[in-house]
């Protein structure tokens, strides 16, 4: 009804559902190594970058789309722990802002290696643009990505919650989350623990480039890069602290920008990521602890 | 004892960057502009270092600033002018934004680099838009871009040895001492941020006369390099903000050279379009994981015997 009201189509609702399930999928990945870590990946776009120019390749070489997308995921698990092993282990011991500028150069260092190997102008993956076919569901055209991304976003964020909540992994990474230096004590194992979240964080963004090279099949260098800032500002506006907060932070942030970037015309629509900005700042200095948080939390005050 | 050692604080960049300077002069005309680059960015870098060395508390907008120097300047093409206009945007955005700190500090300047790049690439009647500055007179020498970068180095270090400064060290030091003695931390930082955001914007307006330059040259890459530089040289003192901005000038400038082909003893170099910037990084990640305090450890310049850090 109000998006009736405010002049939205169905359509434009659900590609912002989507686009904010997309960015919930990285907010997640970025929470989690946050928890365990406190430690704030900027390199994340990196990593789906990487991803999606493995998909670009594989469709390039004739693969079928199976061993595209299985490839896409190796390329980013090696990738994300590799980048745990030789860049986040040397640095655990140091305060969040050394660590904060240490994936700031790891991510311009992917990008430019991206630049150097694959030129600015980018490669185009197509093995999966049947995904952007519409289908019609009760008169309204709908593209099928939209429903396989929230689909798939729904189906991560089941199997996240009985990870963390019904396994011993989970409750290790928990446990790190809320205080690490105690939860080794009592014997959970750290590089496991962060392995293990490394790990999740990175097949995380393995999904997250399958589906936004759907919707962008140009990959290019950049690609993913402002994803990342926008998610990124979406999680600290959510609330750090927790995983909840930080997931809905990069849902909301996803959803409004879909949605306005679709509902306002070109020419104002060029404004969207200073409004969006804008607001981050108005948030931030209203609940520096972020907007789901508990209150009466105390903020981040780490890096 | 003490008063040596802050002049040789104040001694120590000062002369590096006359001899950069002085250095630039011997060299052809066009190794002549890496230099004058070299100078600008140490202007820059040391901006940054008046509010991040000195805070503690991380800023990805000042190059918002740069920018806007940049704007001004372009406009009004006449050196110097600018500084009139930066000060008190840095004061509009800082009186909020200081009242953050940590990583909500760091997103929220990140929102101000995002915002100004985004209203001066669109927003035609009052920012530059898509098109490059290059009717701007290129004015900006050895000498003006040597002047500027010692201007920025005497600027800093007596700010550092000012009341202000200490009291700034203090909140970063120990935020919840500092307060208990009646520091006001957002007053502090509010103080550097204009200076520096000044600063900042100083030297935006000698980068519009040395190269023509539009919105999306002053955006991620200058913030990622001049930030590189910042903590190659070691965050927390003005010789590290000089040193690493000049050493990182150095490496980039030859990289950038060697991307057309330059000749060395025994051969040839010629790399691939790009090679600066993985260099830059790999260099910067590896400074980070081996001696994260920077090159010169965070420290002044010494006189060379073992002694407390004082700054």
């Amino acid at each position: 009804m109000i998006a009736a009201v405010l002049g939205i189509d169905w359509r434009t609702l659900a590609d912002a559902f989507a686009l904010g399930s997309i960015y919930a999928l990285m907010a997640i990945g970025i929470g989690l190594v946050f928890g365990v870590l406190r430690l704030v990946n900027f390199a994340y776009g990196q990593l789906v970058m990487a991803g999606a120019f493995a998909l670009a390749l594989a469709s390039q070489w004739g693969w079928p789309v199976w061993a595209g997308i299985l490839l896409c995921f190796a390329v980013v698990i090696v990738l994300s722990l590799l980048m745990d092993r030789i860049v986040f282990r040397p640095l655990r011991e140091q305060s969040p802002a050394v660590m904060l500028v240490a994936t700031f150069a790891v991510a311009f260092l992917l990008q430019s290696i991206a630049l150097l190997w694959f030129g600015s102008l980018g490669k185009i993956a197509t093995s999966l643009s049947f995904l952007q076919r519409p289908v019609t569901i009760s008169g309204v055209d709908i593209r099928k990505i939209t429903i396989v991304a929230m689909v798939v976003a729904a189906c991560c964020l089941v199997a996240l919650v009985l990870l963390l909540n019904k396994t011993n992994v989970g409750l290790h990474m928990r446990a790190a989350a809320m205080d690490f230096q105690t939860a080794r004590l009592l014997g959970v194992r750290a590089n496991r623990v962060i392995a293990s979240a490394v790990l999740i964080s990175g097949l995380l963004a393995a999904i997250v480039a399958v589906m936004l090279t759907v919707q962008t099949p140009l990959v290019t260098p950049d690609f993913a890069l402002r994803d990342t800032i926008v998610v990124l500002a979406g999680v600290v506006v959510g609330g750090m602290n927790r995983l909840v907060s930080a997931t809905l932070g990069g849902f909301a942030i996803g959803f409004a920008s879909g949605l306005l970037g679709g509902a306002l015309p070109t020419n104002q629509s060029q404004y969207l990521p200073s409004f969006v900005f804008a607001a981050v700042i108005v948030v931030l200095l209203i609940r520096p602890g972020g907007l789901f948080s508990r209150p009466g939390q105390a903020a981040v005050d780490r890096v | 004892m003490r008063r040596t050692a802050a002049a040789v604080q104040l001694l120590g960049p000062v002369a590096l960057v006359v001899a950069a300077a002085l250095l630039g002069t011997l060299v052809s005309r066009s190794t002549e502009t890496y230099f004058i680059n070299a100078l600008v960015n140490v202007a820059i870098v040391v901006a940054l270092y008046l509010f991040i060395g000195n805070s503690g508390v991380l800023s990805f907008g000042h190059v918002s600033f740069v920018a806007l120097g940049a704007w001004t300047a372009g406009v009004l093409s006449v050196p110097v002018s600018e500084k009139p206009a930066i000060m008190p945007h840095a004061l509009v955005l800082g009186l909020p934004l200081m009242r953050l700190s940590g990583l909500a500090a760091g997103i929220a300047t990140f929102a101000v680099l995002e915002i100004t790049h985004n209203v001066l690439r669109y927003w035609e009647t009052i920012g530059p838009g898509v098109t490059t500055f290059s009717a701007v007179p290129e004015t900006t020498g050895l000498l003006q871009a040597g002047v500027a970068a010692v201007i920025a180095v005497v600027v800093a270090w007596a700010y550092q040895h000012s009341r202000f400064g200490r009291l700034l060290r203090a909140t970063r030091d120990d935020p919840a001492a500092a307060r208990a003695v009646g520091v006001s931390v957002y007053r502090q930082r509010l103080i550097a941020f204009v200076l520096s955001g000044a600063l900042a914007g100083f030297a935006g307006g000698l980068y519009v006369h040395l190269l023509p330059v539009n919105t999306e040259s002053l955006y991620l890459d200058l913030t990622f390099i001049t930030l590189a530089m910042l903590v190659i040289g070691g965050t927390t003192s003005l010789w590290g903000a000089v040193v690493g901005a000049l050493a990182v000038s150095g490496v980039d400038s030859f990289l950038a050279e060697a991307e057309n082909g330059v000749h060395v003893p025994g051969g040839t170099l010629d790399f691939p379009a790009g090679t600066r910037i993985v260099v830059v990084g790999a260099l910067m990640a590896l400074v980070l994981i081996l001696r994260p305090s920077g090159l010169t450890g965070g420290r002044e310049l010494g006189l060379g015997f073992p002694r407390r850090a004082r700054i």
